[in-house]
């Protein structure tokens, strides 16, 4: 009965989210709608450490590997195709690929947790490493010309499926965005509350445990972390699609950093939280940016010192312990059950 | 051709550094028998258990599953097997309720309605139903106790282990557990390690004794307890329980 509850209350939001998303065009100038846009994709990147990391316990400190594939396989893809669509689907399928390399090497090869954060992140600098090396026209790919550290200029942004000729607006291209991170996120949903979901958790609880009852946990990480590489990528489309270029920046160890931050100061075992803190945060820089006074990566570094110590679960869990310790106590005891895995 | 025993262990050894947790044991259970292990702390009990359930890989000798050797092979490939453990320190997921617990501990062979139903009847058998939407780690020792083996029922082995079942319970608590083992064991086989000597002579028919990693003795019940060589085991270690 819960359950449903908790689903039907985040399907409502969802709607209430979506309409929201396609309302905003009509209210919000378009400089405001193009930061709400690239916010949007940043929001998925962080769903996808969210996930992995929140419920897979799986801290990669390079999910920028998997975001800057599924950018530049777009990249590549959309010159070459001269079309978006199939562009998309490279920029989850590279991605997944390499996860589920990177992935089976690591975690069937039983590297423990903080060496699967220091590989993750070594695995970020190489990539950053190739892609800065292939400037010149030798590195082609088809069409594409991989640039090197200048990165890939005026790369085709979203156009409708099916007609290359009808390129998306930047209005329609936040819709699009806005949906995506909605639809991400209520996917994620629907998977946590799935029996994969059950177990994942279960495995992040209790790995011996899971495995005395008979699961592989090697197995469900893999997939955890697979999925966790699809998002990533996708959200690397999302990013290309607003700002039409990529550059081997986007490898670069400060944007693996800022996820972990996001999910940290969002609320880690939590969906909302890394959209949260990502939102936030990215709203703040923005702010801090625009006035120049004030060093943007100080008062982040700030912000997260106060959090660690301060609120420590982060946002999205503080909040809903807040609002639980104020509703009559038999019924706080069941929310707060269900609560700490569903969110 | 007879029929190899349920679990038979030849020459079973681990060794951690100088120390020979489990020395050479030979061991062998039959289909739906109960045995108790005993013997004092540190004698390797637990140990045994994680070679038998692959948590440790033996340095020497072989673990056998109704003649097939399951040497070497990983927890959960011997969990499908049919090899269930309630480990000594509480391995349940904190973070969920009771009922899901036990939800996920049926849900590995059944469908998500029977899994339901199973883990609902392994809360009434063991009276926690009271519980079942509470948080497991927000319980008690011996109700966490409870849940644990409640999961290792709702993956419905056939061979459970148990260790210290009863440790931290009440007297009350002790008796119930000590039924509930006799009730499991109209079809499965069990092996249970206890200290508590008043449980053991509940349930016990055959008893094996370990001591520094190797078979003491093992005999029926009545004939344990009164082997000089087992009084000498207990008391030189100061038996507490
Ligand atoms: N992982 C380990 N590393 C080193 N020594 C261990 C390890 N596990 C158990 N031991 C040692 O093996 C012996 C048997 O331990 P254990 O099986 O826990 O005993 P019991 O369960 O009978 O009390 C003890 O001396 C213990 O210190
Ligand atoms: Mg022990």
């Amino acid at each position: 009965m819960q359950k449903l509850n908790e689903m039907r209350v985040a399907l409502i939001c969802a709607v209430i989210a979506a309409a929201g998303v396609i309302a905003a065009p009509y209210y919000i100038d378009l400089f405001q709608i193009m930061q709400l846009t690239v916010f949007a994709a940043m929001a998925v990147l962080a769903l996808s450490l969210g996930f992995i990391w929140g419920y897979g316990g799986i801290l990669s400190f390079g999910q920028t590997s998997f975001f800057g594939l599924g950018a530049y396989a777009y990249a590549v893809a959309a010159i070459n195709f001269g079309d978006s669509t199939g562009a998309i689907v490279m920029a989850i399928l590279i991605p997944v690929i390499f996860a589920a390399l990177l992935g089976y090497f690591m975690i069937y090869g039983g590297v423990s947790d903080v060496y699967l954060g220091v590989i993750t992140l070594t695995v970020s600098l190489i990539l950053f490493n190739l892609v800065n090396s292939t400037a010149g026209d030798f590195y082609k790919i088809g069409d594409a010309r991989l640039g090197g550290f200048n990165g890939m200029p005026a790369i085709p942004t979203f156009n409708m499926p099916g007609d290359p000729g009808y390129i998306l607006s930047p209005e329609q291209a936040w819709t699009v965005t806005g949906l995506a991170l909605i639809v991400v996120y209520i996917g994620l949903r629907v998977l946590i509350a799935s029996t994969f979901g059950r177990i994942i958790i279960a495995i992040r609880e209790n790995e011996t445990r899971a495995a005395l009852l008979g699961y592989d946990p090697r197995f469900y990480k893999l997939l955890t972390f697979m999925i966790g590489g699809a998002i990533a990528g996708f959200a690397g489309a999302l990013y290309v699609n607003w700002g039409a270029f990529v550059s081997p920046t986007i490898f670069a160890l400060g944007l693996s950093a800022q996820i972990i931050i996001w999910v940290i100061i969002g609320g880690r075992g939590t969906l909302i939280g890394p959209v949260i803190g990502c939102l936030l945060m990215q709203w703040m820089v923005t702010a801090i940016g625009g006035q120049q006074a004030l060093d943007a990566n100080f008062i982040l570094g700030a912000i997260l010192i106060v959090f660690v110590l301060l609120v420590p679960k982060g946002i999205a869990p503080t909040v809903v312990d807040l609002v639980k310790s104020r509703l009559p106590k038999a019924k706080s005891d069941t929310a707060n059950s269900n609560a700490k895995v569903k969110a | 051709m007879t029929t190899p025993p349920l679990l038979e262990t030849s020459n079973l050894t681990i060794r951690f550094g100088g120390v020979t947790a489990v020395n050479s044991v030979d061991f062998s259970l039959k289909e739906t028998e109960l045995r108790c292990l005993i013997g004092p702390n540190g004698a390797g009990k637990s140990t045994f258990f994680k070679l038998l359930t692959g948590q440790l890989r033996p340095s020497e000798g072989h673990v056998k599953l109704r003649g097939e050797d399951i040497s070497g092979s990983l927890p959960h490939e011997i969990a499908r097997r049919g090899v269930g453990i309630k480990t000594q320190v509480p391995n349940v997921f904190n973070a969920m309720t009771v009922e899901e617990n036990l939800w996920i501990a049926a849900r590995h062979k059944h469908t998500p309605a029977f899994a339901s139903d199973l883990a609902e009847e392994i809360l009434t058998q063991l009276r926690l139903t009271g519980i079942a939407k509470r948080e497991v780690g927000q319980l008690a020792h011996g109700q966490r106790q409870w849940v644990e083996i409640g999961t290792v029922l709702a993956g419905e082995p056939e061979l459970i282990l148990l260790d210290e079942p009863a440790a931290g319970m009440t007297h009350e608590e002790v008796e119930r557990t000590a039924e509930l083992i006799l009730e499991i064991n109209r079809k499965r086989a069990l092996i249970v390690v206890e200290h508590d000597m008043q449980f053991i002579k509940m349930i016990a028919k055959t008893v094996t004794v370990l001591h520094q990693g190797s078979v003491l003795i093992e005999e029926d019940v009545a004939t344990v307890l009164q082997d000089p060589r087992v009084r000498d085991v207990y008391l030189g270690k100061g038996l507490a329980a």
